[in-house]
């Protein structure tokens, strides 16, 4: 098995709601978030479907149906650039220029080191502070070339302090 | 109980949070600790106050003494200056982008000036993880007189005579529809909050959901009550961290003080809500697809009807509300029907909220009477556009609605008068923009969103948004041809009387609606192969005026493809072939040389 989650850590999930059914995508969200690499390996998806008695084509529809939802490694820090009107109109397109020089890769991409990765999301209700751009559950807003290298730098750290 | 001298209200919404207001907030508690304070001064974190570009936003009553932009190194003079000498520190006050004056106290500030907040009333004023600050504004009142008072046939009646219509976009009048679900039989019943608020430039009912959680919940008791209901669902945007923490501590608390749970008041009324997360799908605010969504499967949308209120979740009748709309609930209730009916148009009642963002100086969220004109609400409350800028058009329904031109500024918005000029209400989304926005470039953009969020079920949205989607990249990149705008237009009658949901239904709406007031840019476009506005970069060229280059190459030297040639001292030129349009050389010239055509 990989080496991200234990059977173990996902039937705790499964557990915490009831093992029901309806609640699938608070599940999924939660292996996800969980696996460190933010997806759901299809091993774990079929964990899933065994223990909620679906097909894991049912699992797979949920997968592939929401945005959140990836079913490939990602960076352990996935950056979500708003790719809607609002941001748009203030110039958004400069903040994707500044992720890419300051990472080195492409929008999409995840860097080599596994930290980060860089993809589109749709507007995610930040436009009174756009361009923004979101990491985990934090939202990042009125962003300047210095306010991204800040960022990134302190993303860093945190993750060799883990180490 | 305590009795402090001040109490400093900060924000600790998305935006505030997102400019540290956490820091501040910290750093002032220890500040107040080390003075010895802090039973003098109270310090109330609370929701968005809807300032968000000028955040940390900090309010300091009784003077009402309104701070922005407020960093850690401030709060000493803070401390020092304001609460222990009395005298406000000018320096963090408030400044008129246009004027520059200084403002000291919060209502008179041009922003909060013309506004009327009643949905967002709490928002800003109360810490929204204290139950007990919500029932000091009363909360919790309006559940206990329909349980005492009124049967459930008056509670829809009252709702019926305000004239509350839906704030989720469509509009559709509040009371009715729970008159609707209260006549459908069945053994189990549901109310479904709907915050999945997708709508790309809205986020409103975020600000209630982080400011003012239990307005939320208090409402969907009370139509719990209405129609008959004992259980409730809120299915909010995994995207929304805050507003899903208040929510679960806010569920938590009302279960505590018994406010929700079994027997409430006494009354033999059992009330449970429970929190369903959304996973990024647009699609699944529109309400079929949500029911689909919290039963665990794929949101695709089915026709209608049924229309949930007979048949819903679990084939059980179902009210679904939108989060401002039910933040409205419980202030009719208390005030009476005639108090909100008095506000607003002949058919659109009460205030809407507005999230004003773009090319606007004051981004934010603001709410005003229905009626309110676009130019009382760009130039008074959002302070105009910035740098000097023209404005151009402010779309409204988002990439289900349309734009209003410069021309239609005075007219009083409303539901109606919004369908009257090709626009839509929507959830209250207002994107200004200004001379520099390309209208052709903003459709294709709108469009590229629904095309990417259409859940594919029905051919009219997945194929026919396809191909406009493909025109209009086609025009921006200058291959445009005569016949396109027709097809357009042929494409989106299509799609509007096919498609099988509202995502599809409306996601022409932004084309018709550029086509209908800016034609002339979509046919420079066509026909001169230009961008009037200066965006669509296949159709730029950028050029030196020789009278003004001085011949110092730095702009050949930053050229990222070597397309600009010259000899240092003379004028340089650059070779349009090979240019790639990236504009480095004009930002880089030091003599304005360089121009783009
Ligand atoms: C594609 C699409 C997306 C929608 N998104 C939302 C939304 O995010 N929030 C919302 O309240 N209503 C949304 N609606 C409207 C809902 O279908 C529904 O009309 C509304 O939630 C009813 O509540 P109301 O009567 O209080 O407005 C959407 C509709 C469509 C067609
Ligand atoms: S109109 Fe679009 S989003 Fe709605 S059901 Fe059809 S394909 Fe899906």
């Amino acid at each position: 098995m990989n080496d991200g989650l234990k059977k173990e850590q996902i039937l705790g999930i499964i557990e915490k709601k009831n093992g029901e059914k309806e609640q699938i995508l608070s599940i999924l969200m939660e292996i996800q978030k969980e696996s460190g690499k933010n997806y759901v390996d299809k091993e774990w998806a079929r964990i899933v479907a065994d223990e909620l008695g679906i097909p894991l084509t049912k699992v797979y529809d949920v997968l592939t149906f929401y945005a959140m939802f990836s079913t490939e490694p990602r960076g352990k820090y996935v950056i979500e650039v708003c790719n809607s009107a609002p941001c748009h109109v203030v110039n958004g397109s400069a903040v994707v220029q500044m992720f890419e020089e300051e990472l080195g890769i492409k929008m999409g991409e995840t860097t080599a080191d596994g930290l980060f990765t860089l993809q589109y999301v749709p507007c995610f209700g930040a436009c009174d502070i756009g361009p923004a751009v979101k990491i985990g559950e934090k939202v990042y807003g009125n962003l300047t070339k210095e306010k991204v290298t800040e960022l990134l730098n302190s993303y860093r750290e945190v993750s060799t302090c883990q180490k | 109980m305590e009795f402090f001298r001040s109490h400093v209200l900060i924000c600790t919404g998305t935006g505030c949070t997102s400019s540290g207001s956490r820091l501040v907030i910290s750093g002032l508690r220890k500040e107040l600790e080390e003075r010895n304070l802090e039973k003098e001064i109270r310090v109330v974190e609370t929701g968005c106050f809807g300032f968000c570009n000028l955040g940390p936003i900090m309010v300091v009553y009784p003077e009402g003494v309104f701070y922005c932009q407020v960093k850690l190194e401030d709060i000493k003079e803070i401390v020092e200056e304001h609460f222990v000498k009395g005298r406000p520190v000018k320096r963090l006050l408030y400044s008129d982008p246009n004027t520059e004056v200084k403002t000291q106290e919060f209502e008179n500030i041009e922003f909060f000036k013309h506004q009327k907040r009643i949905a967002l009333s709490n928002c800003g004023s109360i810490n929204p993880e204290k139950i007990e600050e919500y029932i000091a504004k009363d909360g919790y009142f309006a559940l206990g007189k329909v349980l005492n008072e009124m049967t459930p046939l008056d509670v829809i009646e009252e709702i019926k005579k305000s004239g509350l219509r839906g704030r989720g976009g469509g509009g559709f009048p509040t009371g009715v529809k729970w008159g609707f679900a209260y006549k459908a039989k069945a053994d189990q019943k549901y109310i479904v909050c709907n915050a999945d608020e997708g709508d790309p430039g809205a986020f409103m009912d975020r600000s209630v959901l982080e400011g003012d959680p239990h307005s939320v919940l208090e409402a969907m008791a009370i139509a719990g009550y209405a129609i008959g209901a004992s259980q409730g669902y809120v299915y909010v945007r995994a995207e929304y961290p805050i507003a899903v923490e208040r929510l679960t501590l806010a569920i938590k608390q009302a279960r505590n003080l018994g406010l929700l749970g079994k027997n409430i008041f006494g009354k033999g009324f059992d009330f449970e809500i429970d929190i369903r997360l959304g996973a990024g799908a647009f699609v699944c605010g529109e309400e079929t697809a949500l029911l689909t969504s919290i039963e665990g499967k794929r949101g695709e949308p089915r026709p209608r009807p049924p229309f949930p209120a007979n048949s819903g979740l679990w084939g059980k009748p179902t009210i679904i509300n939108n989060v401002e709309t039910l933040a409205n609930v419980a202030r009719i209730i208390r005030n009476g029907w005639e108090w909100f009916a008095s506000m607003g148009t002949e058919k659109s009642k009460g205030t809407k909220v507005f999230a004003l963002a773009g090319k606007i100086n004051n981004t934010g969220l603001i709410e005003v009477p229905m009626g309110t004109t676009l130019r009382t609400i760009i130039y008074d409350i959002g302070g105009g556009i910035p740098n000097g800028k023209k404005f151009k058009a402010a779309q409204t329904g988002g990439p289900s609605g349309g734009c209003i031109t410069a021309e239609l500024m005075d007219t009083p918005i409303d539901y109606d008068n919004l369908i009257a000029i090709g626009s839509m209400m929507g959830s209250g989304g207002l994107i200004v923009m200004d001379e520099d926005t390309c209208m052709v470039d903003i459709a294709r953009f709108f469009l590229e969103f629904t095309q990417e969020e259409s859940c594919g079920k029905c051919p009219p949205c997945r194929i026919g948004t396809k191909r406009m989607l493909e025109i209009l990249t086609r025009i921006c990149e200058g291959k445009g041809v005569p016949e396109d705008l027709e097809t357009l237009e042929t494409l989106a009658k299509t799609i509007k009387s096919t498609a099988l949901c509202g995502l599809g239904q409306t996601s022409p709406n932004p084309v018709l609606s550029t086509l209908r007031y800016f034609r002339h840019e979509y046919e420079a476009h066509i026909y001169n192969k230009k961008c009037p506005a200066g965006v669509c970069k296949a159709l730029l060229s950028y050029e030196i005026d020789p009278e003004k280059c001085r011949g110092c190459g730095l702009c050949a030297r930053n050229c990222p493809v070597d397309a600009i040639s010259g000899k240092i001292k003379e004028p340089f030129v650059i070779d349009n072939d090979k240019c790639i349009k990236c504009g480095t050389c004009m930002e880089k010239c030091k003599f304005g040389a360089i121009s783009r055509k």
